[in-house]
């Protein structure tokens, strides 16, 4: 029997929490998809609850990381152990969280063998949230105000330096609420540094509809595939759980400006308000797939795999028309887990299902 | 009878929405899905090519029974609707 030619790719963010689901697992179903046997996919967890790790469908091994907070070279160690069982050929980060350091450590990734396709330190921290109006001046983008606020005492003095309620108020990774007065003001202060630290983010609230893009930046200054989605149906932190895909040139020309300001390298998305005069402001650069990127392989614009063939150095493949009336229903499903399986994962750290695969390390154009 | 720019949405914003025969409309921009019956599909329809009100309510009266000043009076709520939701 003939060998399927196989390569490797490493996959963080399996959280799968129904309020606030990782992006990895859904990355992993369209390299599947894309692919098919011909992909091994390795799933990178931080928790051993992480529905993603046990999917065989989708992941072939599981392994777990050290967090972020315990530095690079925890990471970088991890990483390697891990590679020298696995050989790596694409690791694809997922989490925010995570990204500061995986672009440090990209050059040495590369020596190790692992490709990545990220974006330059300086790109990354210049998309921050509180850097957003110095990059939108930049890029000819509207953007609310938004302020580093360091103490609680921001919230009740605020009104005297033009700040009005409602406003947004936000964590430096995650999490976002809308707040209507000092009281909760201070209460969203309170949470969000305690689960994230400090500074909190006040940001100007923009009456309007928000609208999310995904796309790839090829790091010369131009944005690949877009997919621009309309939520229809919110969790309970504000998250996807249906959307439809639509289709404004003005979202997809602000994107570019946006992508080609910061030479973006790797995925991204482009959250933006659309106020009641029809205008787009930048809300958030999130610098990665979104959760829902499965729906860029429902409208037949499968990014994680036009990641994938432009990491290994081929051309970006023809994609279908952005097409807008695509929709998503997300929903929760139970995996049954063996206990000697979480075992595994809780004790030594990894989850193989298949090691010593017959591979080589290019994938076979699939788009 | 009421001017047609200021009574109906710009005819180019009414031809971005996509009509199905089933009464379900979808706007490609904002991903907003509505339901209209017969009526409002006809109205729609009219809508997607420059019209004034008269010619509107002309062409809804030959195709629907109905009072001219009472078609009107719809024509014209429906647009103050469809101003608000499609932009």
């Amino acid at each position: 029997m003939m060998a399927v030619p196989r390569f490797t790719v490493a996959v963080t963010g399996l959280n799968a929490q129904p309020e606030s689901p990782g992006p990895g697992l859904a990355v992993a179903r369209c390299l599947r998809e894309a692919y098919g046997p011909r992909v091994r996919i390795i799933g990178l967890g931080y928790d051993a609850l992480d529905p993603g790790l046990y999917l065989g469908e989708y992941c072939d091994s599981a392994h777990m990381l050290s967090y972020p907070s315990g530095g690079s070279d925890a990471m970088l160690e991890r990483l390697a152990g891990i590679h020298a069982a696995e050989r790596i050929d694409l690791l694809i980060p997922c989490l925010d969280a995570e990204l500061p350091q995986m672009v440090s450590a990209a050059p040495r990734l590369a020596a190790m063998g692992i490709r990545t396709f990220l974006p330059q330190a300086q790109a990354l921290a210049r998309r921050t949230k509180d850097r957003l109006p110095e990059l939108c001046e930049l890029a000819g983008v509207a953007c609310p105000q938004i302020k580093p606020v360091t103490g609680a005492s921001f919230f009740r003095n605020c009104q005297a330096d033009g700040w009005s309620y409602p406003m947004v108020v936000k964590g430096p990774f995650y999490d976002a609420r809308i707040v209507r007065s000092a009281e909760e003001g201070a209460a969203a202060f309170h949470a969000i540094a305690a689960e994230w630290g400090l500074p909190v983010l006040a940001q100007r609230f923009v009456a309007g509809e928000e609208y999310n893009l995904t796309g790839v930046g090829d790091g010369n200054g131009r944005l690949l595939g877009e997919v621009m989605m309309k939520k229809r149906a919110l969790t309970a932190k504000g998250k996807a759980w249906a959307g439809v895909t639509v289709f404004d040139q003005g979202l997809a020309d602000c994107a570019q400006r946006l992508v080609q300001a910061l030479s973006w390298k790797g995925p991204l998305e482009v959250e933006m308000m659309r106020d009641a005069a029809g205008r787009y402001q930048l809300i958030e650069i999130n610098p990665r797939f979104p959760s829902w990127i499965y729906l860029s392989q429902g409208v037949g614009r499968n990014l994680p795999a036009l990641l994938t063939e432009i990491a290994f150095g081929r051309p970006a493949p023809p994609l279908a028309a952005a097409t807008p009336g695509t929709m998503f229903i997300r929903y929760a499903v139970e995996t049954i887990v063996p206990l000697g399986d979480f075992e595994k994962l809780i004790m030594g750290g990894n989850l193989s299902r298949d090691l010593e695969p017959e591979r080589n390390s290019e994938p076979e154009g699939a788009l | 009878m009421n001017d047609r720019a200021t009574v109906f949405p710009d005819p180019e914003t009414v031809a971005r929405l996509a009509l199905s025969d089933s009464g379900f409309v979808f706007d490609p921009v904002s991903g907003r899905s509505y339901s209209v019956n017969a009526t409002g599909l006809a109205l729609l329809r009219l809508l997607q090519k420059p019209t004034g009100v008269a010619e509107a309510v002309e062409a809804l009266q030959a195709q629907f029974e109905g009072d001219a000043a009472i078609l009107e009076r719809d024509v014209i709520e429906f647009a103050s609707v469809l101003r608000t939701q499609i932009k």
